[in-house]
């Protein structure tokens, strides 16, 4: 492999790498940085695929098997990519009582997907979070990175719908 | 920066603040936001524009005025109003309302309980100022307690302080807060680190959120004191990479206290030294565990280790460690203000101060609130929150997220202290509060409590990992009515078993929800095992 003072060299010439590659050099390159550098990954290309953990690992001289451990085990991470669109529906405690499965089990209907799952022409994935905090609002979702809270089912299918189909 | 120059900036801001006659205060916290306060907020601004009252009128963006609920919130604070469900359009209405009173516009009456019943320390700025501006904050007595502690007074004095003030850390287990500032203080001169607790995980709860949303400046002072009183030099603030507004306000603040020299090398020309720097979460709810969090802070799995040592004395990279909650933090600068005695008065014998607590769930005023320790459930709920709406009947309070339990009705006048609420099976937890109403099986709210704890248990040892998951096969069992009552018993013998061999406080308070609703609400469990559905269970609910 060729290396430059010992650092590996950027998987491609997409911009999108110098910045993970700040990300690393203001941490000194130190181990301690791999969740930081993980989240620029995510941040810049939507989510971890094996050059990216390569490319992590080998930037911060950390074992690959960890940076594959420390992707999985948490939530934030995802190895898969998402679809064109989003619908995170919150099943944090007070949105759960107030209808947070009748969401779920709407956009599973009407999409054929479950939570975690992306509709087979990619345009939507549906995804659940813990709690988003918007406990006020219950129930809260997330379509497209605005939250809209105390939704029903009917008015959830209506805003993805108009996602999809603007 | 000198106390004199410190003055001087709030002196400014305070002048600048008044030559404008009205000052309008929307919120643009999350959950405001969420309700669309950005438009209503460059409404207002556009309107006060083209009226021509640019001079007279301050439109400023705050925090969380806590009753989210009724959002977005708009105050006109010179004419102590506060508008209710505001939309863009109505900005005219709120900007004519300034000379000729309000009319069509929809108040939260000042002496509605929900406002006049709560006690505010922590949230004293909260909704008040701009969270984005360190000068509003220096001019509401920020930093004052830093600049003084770091001047004045000796770290012992300081730690003094916390202890006599009786403030236990409000990130759930109540462990007294002085006491632990001391024992990292007393570990000598070496390297040792300060960390703020705000991964917030609990379903159910946003305090931190909304407090680092709405005074972020806040945690950073009670963090740099905190610093001073045990010989840190460096802290990171560990938050959750769900709180996108909080990081961006906290980044601000950090970049704002270090420009004025209130953070960074020689603070207020001393020796002492302070830098913060932010680690993002990147959700697991087992963070929240101390030893857990310092190792997400190395760049590690976050799974916990086993205590003794206490991060007090080994933490963070082998060196003594203070981690305190955000909540926590932002109780410290009122304290050294207003000394010991002050807080210690507020609350019960053992608890003593406010509480925020995140009300939620079927009750008519959902939010953000604070009350002094002791106050009883019952007042909260019917009092604060308004009851339970569409005349339904009261049936549990949950409290303390996955970690604590459901508390029947029948328990409403259990004041809210740590022991109080460990005594009916509950705990305080970090202050989540949900209130459920008949609607709600208790079988299912201890089968969802159980699966969160489940999928969140980060696997490192056996009573937890493969504990909660049996736990959980024979709730499903019970729920769908293919159980008996020996497996019943085997599945309280079960949380017997999870609760003392589980290493870290996830394991050993799982079993709490399925506890505590049996210890209430076992005729459900009852119903289930005989018929698959007890009363409360409608199919109706799930499918409509």
């Amino acid at each position: 492999m060729q290396t430059y003072l010992g650092q590996p060299q950027l998987p491609s010439d997409d911009k999108r790498w110098k910045i993970v590659e700040a990300t690393a050099r203001r941490h000194g390159r130190e181990p301690h940085a791999l969740i930081e550098t993980l989240h620029t990954v995510q941040e810049c290309f939507g989510y971890l695929d094996e050059t990216a953990l390569r490319f992590v690992a080998a930037t911060l001289r950390v074992p690959l098997s960890r940076v594959y451990g420390v992707a999985t085990f948490y939530h934030f991470f995802t190895l898969k990519p998402k679809g064109k669109h989003t619908c995170v529906v919150c099943t944090g405690t007070a949105c759960y009582i107030k209808g947070a499965p009748a969401l779920l089990a709407a956009v599973e209907k009407a999409h054929g997907i479950k939570p975690g799952e992306t509709t087979p022409d990619g345009e939507l994935s549906l995804l659940t979070a813990r709690c988003l905090g918007s406990c006020g609002l219950a129930p809260a979702v997330v379509v497209d990175n605005v939250v809209h809270g105390k939704v029903a089912p009917a008015g959830l299918l209506a805003r993805v719908e108009k996602g999809i189909h603007p | 920066m000198t106390i004199d120059e410190l003055r001087k900036i709030g002196e400014a801001e305070r002048e600048a603040q008044t030559k404008f006659q009205h000052h309008v205060c929307v919120c643009t916290a999350a959950s405001c936001l969420s309700s669309g306060a950005d438009h209503v907020c460059d409404a207002i601004k556009k309107e006060v524009a083209e009226t021509g009252m640019n001079h007279e009128v301050l439109v400023k963006s705050v925090g969380c005025m806590g009753l989210c609920s009724a959002g977005p919130l708009v105050a006109v604070e010179t004419a102590g109003q506060t508008y209710a469900n505001v939309t863009p359009e109505q900005a005219p209405d709120i900007v004519r309302s300034l000379d000729t009173g309000s009319d069509g516009l929809e108040h939260c009456p000042p002496d509605m309980p929900f406002f006049a019943r709560q006690k505010k320390i922590v949230l004293e700025n909260s909704g008040k100022i701009d969270p984005e501006r360190i000068e509003d904050y220096i001019a509401h007595d920020g930093y004052h307690a830093l600049v003084t502690a770091i001047t004045e007074l000796s770290p012992q004095e300081i730690v003094v302080t916390m202890v006599q003030s009786g403030l236990r850390g409000r990130g759930g287990a109540g462990y007294p807060t002085g006491l632990k500032w001391s024992t990292v203080a007393k570990t000598g001169e070496q390297e040792k680190y300060v960390i703020c607790n705000a991964d917030e995980g609990d379903p159910g709860a946003f305090m931190d959120r909304a407090v680092l949303e709405s005074d972020p400046h806040r945690v950073l002072e009670g963090m740099a004191i905190a610093a001073y009183a045990v010989g840190a030099q460096k802290g990171f603030i560990y938050v959750r990479a769900e709180y996108p507004l909080a990081v961006k306000h906290l980044k601000t603040a950090i970049k704002q206290a270090e420009r004025l020299g209130l953070l960074g090398n020689n603070i207020c020309n001393t020796r002492f030294s302070f830098h913060v720097d932010i680690r993002l979460g990147a959700g697991a709810f087992v963070c929240g565990e101390e030893t857990a969090l310092i190792a997400s802070v190395e760049g590690k799995r976050g799974t916990p280790r086993p205590r003794p040592p206490y991060p007090a004395q080994e933490g963070l990279w082998g060196c003594p460690t203070l981690i305190n909650n955000v909540e926590t933090f932002a109780n410290v600068a009122p304290i050294l203000r207003n000394g010991a005695a002050w807080f210690a008065a507020i609350g019960t014998e053992k608890s003593k101060g406010t509480k925020v607590f995140a009300l939620a769930g079927r009750v008519a005023n959902t939010g953000l609130i604070e009350v002094p320790m002791g106050m009883t459930l019952g007042e909260i709920v019917n009092e604060i929150g308004g009851g339970v709406p569409e005349g339904k009947r009261l049936k549990a309070v949950q409290t303390g997220g996955p970690s604590g339990g459901c508390i029947a009705e029948q328990y409403m006048n259990t004041p809210v202290d740590y022991e109080s609420l460990a005594r009916v099976g509950s705990m305080m937890g970090s202050g989540g509060m949900i209130v459920m109403d008949e609607t709600s099986c208790m079988v299912d709210v201890a089968k969802y409590f159980t699966e969160f704890c489940m999928s969140e248990s980060c696997g490192k040892c056996v009573p937890c990992r493969a504990g909660t998951q049996q736990m959980l096969s024979l709730l499903e069992k019970i729920a769908c009515g293919q159980s008996t009552q020996a497996d019943l018993a085997v599945l309280e013998e079960l949380c017997d078993l999870v609760r003392n061999t589980s290493l870290c406080g996830l394991g050993q308070t799982a079993p709490n929800g399925i506890l505590t609703t049996l210890k209430y609400f076992r005729q459900e469990y009852d119903h289930h095992i005989a018929g698959g559905a007890c009363p409360t269970c409608r199919p109706t609910e799930v499918s409509q």
